[in-house]
């Protein structure tokens, strides 16, 4: 118990000599035990089943229950490369046989809340689950791991990934935090729906209940993997749908923090009203918030038309302005910003739609729309329902084409019927899209602009982006990637304009000064297990 | 309900056909200053919503961030809001949705209340106990679930919540407008003039219509303020008029609540012009039910 | 009277059925898809292989007519089925809510209650004077004022409140919890919506009362006691009041079916996981199972509440059973 002697020795230094700097330091610096979490969730829990869900709503209270095969570094999980072990042994495997095998160590002290003991047939059983679900199961990540050939456990302490080909993709994949270890034992005597409703994880907490529409509640598991972890007795995720309940929630500490994310003004009034009870962690976050035109409607089909659009959008003036009241910041083009394979600055600029002479561009893009005979043209942009950051962003993007001349309407529509607008009836002009992954894996996310891609609704065919992708993928060389991942930016937001991005979203979490150990991820779906979390009280 | 009960032609003329437009106006401030008060504030609010443009400099949907949740000021009257919009100017503009919304949705909705009201009382039988079932089945449901259904099927934006708020007033106007129409179905006049062979279009249009006018007319004025509250709640969920067009409800929403604490003014001023509104569309409309009939008073 | 009952109660049976009808129609015209917000939720990719195996689980491709009988024999057998998002027992859902809407639609008609009678009684004793004015000038504006808006100033009113007075700010609890174990935590949250509603309600009521009131002290008996010498305020109370009560409590009564699945938007004002809230989350999630018998629950509340009062005046003055 090398912690509580620690925690003791703190305790003794501060109750001795308040004034001893390095005593209070190291008190400040070392995990307290004890006290629950409270905090705020914007959504609803769908279904206990990660594998079958894809929203944060469920991973904010259910995934302190579970354990994954890896994880993101919860001490670095701002690096998209930074994966550990969690149920595996030691470092994250590299693979072997020309980076087409991968063979993970499992650790013979996990044990599920029920008792038994987790080996590497739960491991397999939960991603055969995943990868290759039965007929007639659900998965939501099942094209993640079109790579894999087979998973094998050759004993108790081993899983081997065999691959169809070496991919960069694979790894990330698997630290998708949705990807639950579930008990092999579960699955086999109460079917593959049984966790759809009950939990039996190996994760930092155990499940004590929730209450749909209310609150879930979880606490410590005495028997977790990581030795003195959690510090946390427990926790409790309050839903709130409602940004402004979130953020009185935390001004008159009804929760400590939240999760997804406030803009700046919120931090600003935050800070304002609270002084340093109030810590702020910032980071860009792998969402990217496009606007995409129906390449199936006059005038959208010309080029031109779709060119003025993006032209007309000042990307450094919203970044600038937008930013402090909308959760989006960064001006990037289809990379996550500042990653190796993201456009720099300079290169975003020779991009329609990204020189900071606001000007021009405009002119230029009234030019076109002349050209194109679509001068004063009148639309509907379709929105989801969803303030922030859609509605936000939408009603400023209506402005931005407002000062070409476009006379544009907002058509908000809830998550149910915007997404049957986009895939089933097509029925759109223009749609406010977007692109939301947890582990930053750019050579996947930026698939979203291929023509052919499930998640593209533009309803275009460009198969010199096809090509471009393919290449991309397959090659080697980190320069050329590069070199392939410019020509197809280009390709996407300029040369065709098939979609045209507005700002990156940016993930700002203020929280309670008292709430320690948690760090932001680019990703409100990452780190989230909540072993390292504690309370300064 | 007995015939004397019914307000005769006479009470509607009294109302109606005014001698002098003053004079009227100082009877009904004498008689009813509280109506008087409201009709006033209807009044300026269609002014300003009619000269909308004339009465502000400003754009009503022009973003213009660097005046981002100006506090109110000499130039900024109300204050704006996280877009750097005026509040006056959209609080003017807003008027301009408010009351499109709330006229259209009363007419159509009391008209066809009336007109369904009427034909059912008329032709009775079959039809009367059918179209009962089927006005029950509508009144059985809370209005603002009714009309939050209607607005997931039909989508946001202004027409279709026309269409949601109108929806639920038919069978509440009907109903009144039945039960009205019905006393005077009764009466021997209708027989009589059955019995003289006038056709059901003339006894329908000359005998019952103007006597269910009191109720109907009541009935209209409420509506107006009931969707004008309708519309902003719906648009407060998000479900109603759509950005950027402004409007009382919308402006209610997200950032008005987010930063209510460091910009109120955001949050209290498109309220207090609801209730402005509301108030003067009741006030107005129980002064009326006072002049027209006096035992509806209860209702 | 027995016939007149059995009547309206058979009349009940088409108005539910048509409203069971409506609501299962209603909700399959909204465009979208429960298993399309469910895997593609977060712009991900719905495999469209993988939308179809959800909506077989789910039952959505059974045949309509299997669905709508279904939907009618579970209500019919109170086997409410399970909700289509959560997978959870309907019953169970509900049951959860419906304790918070219950309490809150108490509490609400109690405040309404408490300004009503008072104020309507003052208003029609003191009849067109400036006070009656001020009544009436008080109760419209509570029909004026939307609640939901009242309900932001109220929160907003706390927070600067308590931060001016204590150095802190206070906030309502966000969560719900029973009132037998912390009754004081449940009253602290749940005291501003039923004061914001109330407040509305108050109105239809005060406007009652005054005249209600106003028509009993018109009548002949009234006059008599009065004549009699009798106190103005035993005449108020012991005469006037008592038979002026039955139209106010019928208005209250059919508020009180109203309060319990009409807070759609004070719920969301005040983060209240009521019936009102459970609507607008199941519409949204085209959460079909649910979403119908909830409706159906409401609509339920709504007729039987009719139907009582409805009885009950059949019951104090028979002139009605016969028109």
């Amino acid at each position: 118990m090398r912690f509580n002697g620690l925690k003791k020795a703190a305790m003794a230094g501060l109750g001795a000599a308040i004034g001893a700097g390095f005593a209070l330091t190291a008190a400040a610096e070392t995990p307290k035990m004890g006290g629950i979490l409270d905090f705020v969730v914007a959504g609803q829990i769908p279904s206990y089943d990660g594998h079958l869900e894809t929203t944060f709503a469920m991973i904010h209270p259910i995934r302190p229950f579970y354990s994954l095969l890896i994880r993101v570094n919860p001490d670095n999980p701002s690096s998209p490369t930074d994966f550990v072990c969690d149920v595996c042994e030691g470092a994250v495997p590299n693979p072997t046989d020309d980076g087409k095998t991968y063979v993970f160590k499992i650790r013979t002290d996990v044990t599920f809340h029920n008792g038994a003991p987790l080996s590497s047939k739960d491991v397999k059983a939960s991603f055969d689950k995943i990868a290759f679900p039965p007929e007639g199961i659900a998965s939501a990540r099942r094209t993640f791991f079109k790579m894999v050939d087979s998973i094998t456990a050759p004993d108790d302490t081993t899983v081997v990934f065999k691959l169809k080909y070496a991919s960069g993709a694979f790894i990330p994949a698997v630290a998708t935090p949705f990807n639950f270890i579930y008990s092999k034992d579960d699955l086999d005597k109460h079917g593959y729906h049984w966790h759809e409703k009950n939990i039996n994880g190996s994760g930092a907490f155990m499940f004590v209940q929730h209450q749909p529409g209310a609150f879930t509640e979880g606490k410590r598991y005495p028997g977790y993997h990581l030795k003195g972890k959690p510090y946390l007795d427990g926790f409790k995720a309050i839903e709130a749908p409602k940004m402004a309940i979130r953020l009185q929630a935390i001004r008159g500490d009804r929760a400590a923090i939240e999760f997804r994310g406030f803009p700046p003004k919120a931090r600003d009034d935050l800070v304002a009203a609270l002084g340093d009870k109030i810590t702020v962690q910032e980071s860009d976050w792998n969402c990217g918030l496009y606007f995409t035109p129906n390449h199936t409607r006059k005038p959208f089909d010309d080029v031109r038309v779709r060119k003025a659009l993006t032209l007309a959008v000042d990307r450094w003036g919203g970044s600038k302005y937008l930013s402090q009241i909308a959760i989006v910041k960064t001006v990037g083009g289809i990379a996550f910003p500042n990653h190796p394979l993201a456009a720099t600055k300079e290169e975003l600029q020779q991009l329609a739609g990204y020189s900071t002479d606001i000007k021009a561009s405009r002119a230029e893009a009234m030019r076109l729309l002349k050209e194109a005979g679509a001068e004063g043209l009148e639309f509907t942009l379709l929105n989801r329902a969803v303030d922030q950051p859609y509605k936000v962003v939408g009603t400023w993007l209506i402005d931005q084409w407002r000062q070409v001349g476009l006379k544009v309407k907002q058509d908000a529509k809830p998550t149910g019927p915007f997404f049957d607008s986009l895939r089933k009836s097509k029925d759109f002009d223009v749609s406010m899209d977007f692109n939301c992954q947890s582990v930053v894996n750019p050579l996947v996310d930026v698939s979203k602009f291929l023509g052919s891609a499930g998640n593209n609704y533009g309803q275009y065919k460009d198969p010199l982006m096809e090509d471009l992708y393919d290449k991309m993928n397959r090659e080697g060389d980190p320069k050329k990637v590069r070199q392939y991942m410019r020509q197809y930016e280009k390709q996407a937001l300029d040369e065709q304009a098939h979609m045209g991005l507005t700002l990156w979203w940016y993930k700002i979490n203020p929280h309670r000064s008292y709430v320690k150990g948690w760090k932001i991820a680019p990703s409100h779906y990452l780190n989230q297990s909540l072993d390292n979390v504690w309370l300064d009280k | 309900m007995t015939v004397s009960q019914m307000p005769g032609p006479g009470m509607l003329d009294d109302v109606a056909v005014q001698r002098s437009w003053h004079g009227a106006a100082w009877k009904l401030i004498r008689r009813q200053p509280l109506g008087a008060a409201g009709l006033a504030v209807v009044l300026v609010m269609i002014f300003m919503a009619v000269f909308a443009e004339a009465i502000t400099p400003f754009e009503p949907e022009a973003n213009s961030f660097e005046f981002m949740l100006a506090p109110p000021d000499g130039q900024f009257w109300l204050g704006t809001d996280q877009f750097g919009r005026d509040i006056w100017t959209r609080i003017i503009f807003g008027a301009r949705t408010a009351l499109y919304v709330g006229f259209v949705a009363a007419f159509i909705g009391a008209g066809a209340g009336l007109v369904l009201g009427v034909g059912s009382a008329y032709f009775g039988g079959l039809f009367d106990l059918l179209f009962q079932r089927v006005m029950d089945v509508f009144m059985a449901f809370p209005l603002i679930i009714l009309a939050l259904a209607v607005v997931s099927i039909l989508g946001a934006g202004t027409s279709n919540v026309i269409i949601a708020i109108t929806i639920p007033f038919i069978p509440h106007c009907a109903r009144v407008v039945r039960s009205s129409a019905l006393a005077i179905r009764e009466i021997p006049y209708v027989d009589a003039a059955r019995a003289m062979g006038f056709s059901h279009r003339r006894i329908i249009l000359r005998h019952m219509v103007p006597n269910v006018m009191a109720p109907f007319l009541i009935m209209l004025t409420t509506f107006v303020g009931q969707a004008i509250l309708l519309e902003a709640s719906l648009s407060y969920l998000g479900l109603g008029v759509q950005e950027p067009t402004p409007a009382w409800g919308l402006m209610l929403q997200g950032g008005a609540e987010e930063f209510a604490e460091s910009a109120p003014w955001v949050a209290i001023f498109p309220g207090l012009a609801i209730t402005l509104a509301v108030f003067a569309f009741n006030l107005f409309g129980d002064a009326l039910r006072d002049v027209l009939d006096p035992k509806l008073r209860a209702r | 009277m027995y016939k007149y009952i059995v009547t309206r109660l058979l009349l009940a049976i088409p108005t539910l059925l048509g409203a069971a009808l409506l609501v299962f129609i209603l909700l399959r015209a909204v465009p979208g898809d429960i298993c399309e917000i469910r895997l593609g939720g977060t712009g991900l990719y719905a495999d469209p292989k993988q939308v179809e195996l959800c909506r077989e689980n789910i039952g959505l491709n059974d045949p309509l007519y299997v669905q709508f009988g279904d939907f009618v024999t579970g209500y019919l057998t109170l086997d409410l089925g399970q909700s289509m998002w959560t997978g959870q027992p309907i019953g169970y859902e509900i049951g959860l809510r419906f304790k918070l809407s219950l309490q809150v639609a108490i509490m609400a008609t109690l405040v309404a209650v408490l300004i009503a009678i008072p104020l309507g009684t003052i208003s029609a004793i003191k009849q067109n004077t400036w006070i009656d004015y001020l009544v009436r000038t008080f109760s419209i504006a509570g029909i004026a004022i939307p609640s939901f808006w009242l309900g932001i100033m109220i929160i907003l009113g706390l927070l600067i409140g308590t931060q001016a007075w204590f150095g802190e700010a206070w906030m309502p609890p966000i969560e719900y919890v029973s009132p037998f174990e912390d009754p004081l935590g449940n009253l602290s949250q749940l005291i501003w919506p039923a004061v914001a509603t109330g407040y509305r309600y108050s109105a239809v009521a005060t406007r009652m009362t005054r005249s209600a009131l106003l028509e009993v002290l018109r009548e002949d008996y009234v006059r008599t006691a009065r004549a009699k010498g009798l106190l103005e305020k035993i005449v108020i109370n012991r005469h006037a009041l008592k038979n002026a009560m039955l139209p106010v409590v019928t208005v209250i009564t059919l508020e009180f079916a109203f309060l319990m699945g009409g807070l759609v938007v004070t719920e969301q004002v005040f983060n209240l996981n009521g019936l009102g809230r459970l609507f607008v989350d199941s519409v949204l999630n085209h959460d079909f199972t649910l979403t119908q018998q909830l409706v159906m629950l409401v609509v339920f509340i709504f007729v039987m509440t009719n139907l009582v009062t409805d009885i009950f005046y059949a019951w104090l003055d028979p002139r009605i059973r016969y028109s």
